[in-house]
């Protein structure tokens, strides 16, 4: 398996490979498979061998970080990934309601990508946004008391 | 005693027109402490910092000072700084706060805490989630490098310091420090065994290593600032300083409060701060310090000796906001997360809530965390959907009951005690699910 690997990543990842002790290269693995995952989409088994390489570990070494650390994907999701927290604080601010109006008005389930390939709603745990909660994630942006309007204008935004 | 805040630490974010670039930051009189400092020897901002008493804001509570002191200086290893901001307690977001809003404030306190302890290589552990606050953090560090706060010869002192920034990947166990620092060698978050593996003699790399919290870091320079002394006039004696309290769940304004420790009572923060409780009604249980911390019973009456063996009798709304007081009464002031349960609160289901985000946590390496983690939030699930099979809440307690103290790490405590609490202030709750 011969992985595509996209123009940029090969300097990216030698750039962080700067961050650490040149014998402990193996260190940058998530930092790594942060870059990889945002290039690609998820992180491949051509990627985790061509990882495993440019760090000079075990392709198991990065696998394991890969199954162990729930942001990495094996397989892509939504272009846009919702993510609603499920923990207490947002819980008793209406996270449930606002997951069954994020299911409604999206058209899937939880951890259900809709046919077009556009929304994917999970739930994950606390943000660190508990005293403005119900919040979410929609790829890298956290969205923070977001009420069923807010939520459906949130949507509405990203046709 | 009036129900009022002391902002230092938040003293300039939330000021209109503050942002979080370098300019901001200057024009509020920052770098000033990092200027002092490297005019001091490290052992002085070390004595400094002991005199001025502070107490980690991670979740120990344990004294930054003598954490500090038992940094081995003789391995001839370069020595590291880990600031932990990973930020995942469930009821806690004062480091994001800090992070996306006054980053400076932080990058000084790595860079004052770095040459106090000869660390010439910190990192900043910062979680996945945090996307933006990792570009944030880096923008942050160029500008200080533009300035010369950071990287080679700072300030014209002979002192040089890189920091980088590393992210996790949302695992909530990289919060404790070995398993950060086996995340930050790029493994899976496995805490290490204490001994021997201390990070201040065996941490990162296996070279003697500092974790500190965000808030912790961000204590520095106003202790280099003012002197130890007086910080510790701040605050009571051994719960000195200021703290974020974050507090979320049933009450009319929930935020973060920085107060002085012990100057104000749990019932001011609520009643005073935060606007009292959601819709008027009354406070049925109170989790004062992030998830794991044990539940207090608001109509319980909290007795019992200081240490100076005055006696207290206390309603929740007495208990001062401190490390000590918070101990005494039995659960911990832990993460500074406080998370309020109303009178119509269902706290079966606010345990089940809570038993799921520890079942999904757990390293796995330990049998007695791992499958019993997974066991409370199984009997929890069913308990609170109507399927509680007789014995379920005495079956709940007496898996809580065997995970503590046979683990690797105090996760093993921190999943156990909310299953614990609950059922013993509230077992009513519980056994009426039992038909
Ligand atoms: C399960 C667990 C999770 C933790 N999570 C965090 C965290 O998210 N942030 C943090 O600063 N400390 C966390 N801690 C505490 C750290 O292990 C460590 O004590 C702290 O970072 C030390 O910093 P301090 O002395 O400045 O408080 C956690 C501890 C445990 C046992
Ligand atoms: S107590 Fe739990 S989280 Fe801690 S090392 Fe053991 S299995 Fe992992
Ligand atoms: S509980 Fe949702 S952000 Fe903390």
């Amino acid at each position: 398996m011969s992985a595509q690997v996209p123009p940029h990543l090969d300097a990216e990842v030698n750039a962080l490979l700067a961050h650490y002790p040149p014998e402990q290269k193996r260190s940058a693995v998530l930092m790594v498979l942060h870059a990889v995952q945002e290039q690609c989409g998820c992180v491949s088994d051509a990627m985790v061998e061509w990882v495993a390489a440019k760090l000079g570990c075990q392709p198991i070494h990065v696998y394991e970080c890969v199954t162990f650390y729930p942001m990495f994907r094996r397989k892509r999701v939504g272009k846009y990934h919702i993510k609603i927290c499920r923990t207490l604080s947002c819980e008793l601010a209406g996270s449930h309601k606002l997951s069954e109006t994020l299911q409604k008005t999206v058209g899937t389930g939880m951890d259900q990508t809709t046919p077009d390939g556009k929304f994917t709603i999970s739930w994950v745990e606390c943000l660190a946004a508990c005293g403005t909660g119900p919040c979410l994630m929609i790829n890298d942006d956290f969205h923070e008391k977001v009420t069923k309007e807010k939520a459906e204008q949130l949507l509405a935004n990203l046709k | 005693m009036a129900a009022v805040e002391r902002k230092l630490i938040t003293a300039r974010m939330d000021q209109p027109g503050y942002s979080n670039r370098l300019e901001s930051y200057l024009a509020a009189g920052g770098y000033g402490a990092l200027r002092k400092a490297l005019a001091m020897t490290p052992e002085a901002i070390r004595a400094e910092v002991s005199k001025a008493g502070l107490r980690g804001r991670g979740g120990a509570g344990f004294g930054c000072g003598l954490k500090w002191s038992l940094v081995d200086r003789k391995s001839g290893k370069p020595i590291y700084l880990i600031c932990n901001a990973d930020e995942s307690e469930p009821g806690t977001f004062k480091d994001k706060q800090i992070i996306y809003k006054d980053p400076h404030a932080l990058i000084e306190g790595i860079v004052c805490a770095s040459f106090a302890n000869g660390v010439k290589t910190a990192y900043i552990y910062i979680r996945g989630e945090f996307a933006e606050g990792y570009k944030i953090l880096v923008t942050a560090i160029e500008e200080a490098r533009a300035k010369n706060f950071v990287g080679a010869n700072i300030l014209g002192s002979g002192y040089s310091l890189e920091i980088f920034v590393h992210r996790g990947a949302g695992a909530y166990i990289c919060g404790e420090e070995t398993g950060l620092i086996e995340s930050l060698e790029g493994k899976r978050a496995y805490p290490r065994f204490k001994p021997p593996y201390f990070p201040a003699v065996l941490g990162l790399w296996m070279c003697p290593t500092i974790v500190n919290n965000v808030e912790t870091l961000c204590n520095i320079p106003l202790i280099v600032g003012m002197g130890g002394a007086e910080f510790s006039h701040i605050g009571t004696p051994n719960n000195t300083g200021t703290r974020m309290m974050c507090v979320s769940g049933h009450v009319n304004k929930p935020g973060y409060y920085e107060v002085e420790l012990g100057k104000i009572t749990l019932g001011e923060l609520i009643n005073g701060l935060c606007g009292g409780v959601s819709g008027g009604r009354k406070a049925k249980a109170i989790i004062p310090g992030g998830s794991s911390a044990k539940v207090m019973r608001c109509d319980e009456r909290f007795k019992g000796k200081k240490r100076d063996g005055t006696e207290y009798d206390w309603s929740w709304q007495d208990v001062p906001v401190d490390f000590d007081s918070v101990a005494m009464i039995g659960s911990m002031a832990g993460s500074g997360g406080v998370i309020v349960l109303d009178e119509t609160a269902d706290l079966p289901k606010a345990l089940a809530n809570i038993a799921e985000f520890y079942a999904h946590e757990s390293c796995g390496q330990c049998t007695p965390c791992r499958e019993g983690s997974l066991w409370m939030a199984k009997a929890l699930h069913r308990m609170t959907h109507g399927r509680a099979m007789k014995g379920d809440t005495d079956y709940l307690k007496s898996i809580a009951d065997n995970i503590p103290g046979r683990t690797i790490c105090p996760f093993g405590e921190a999943c156990s005690w909310p299953v614990q609490s609950f059922i013993e202030k509230f077992r009513d709750d519980f056994a009426k699910l039992e038909k």
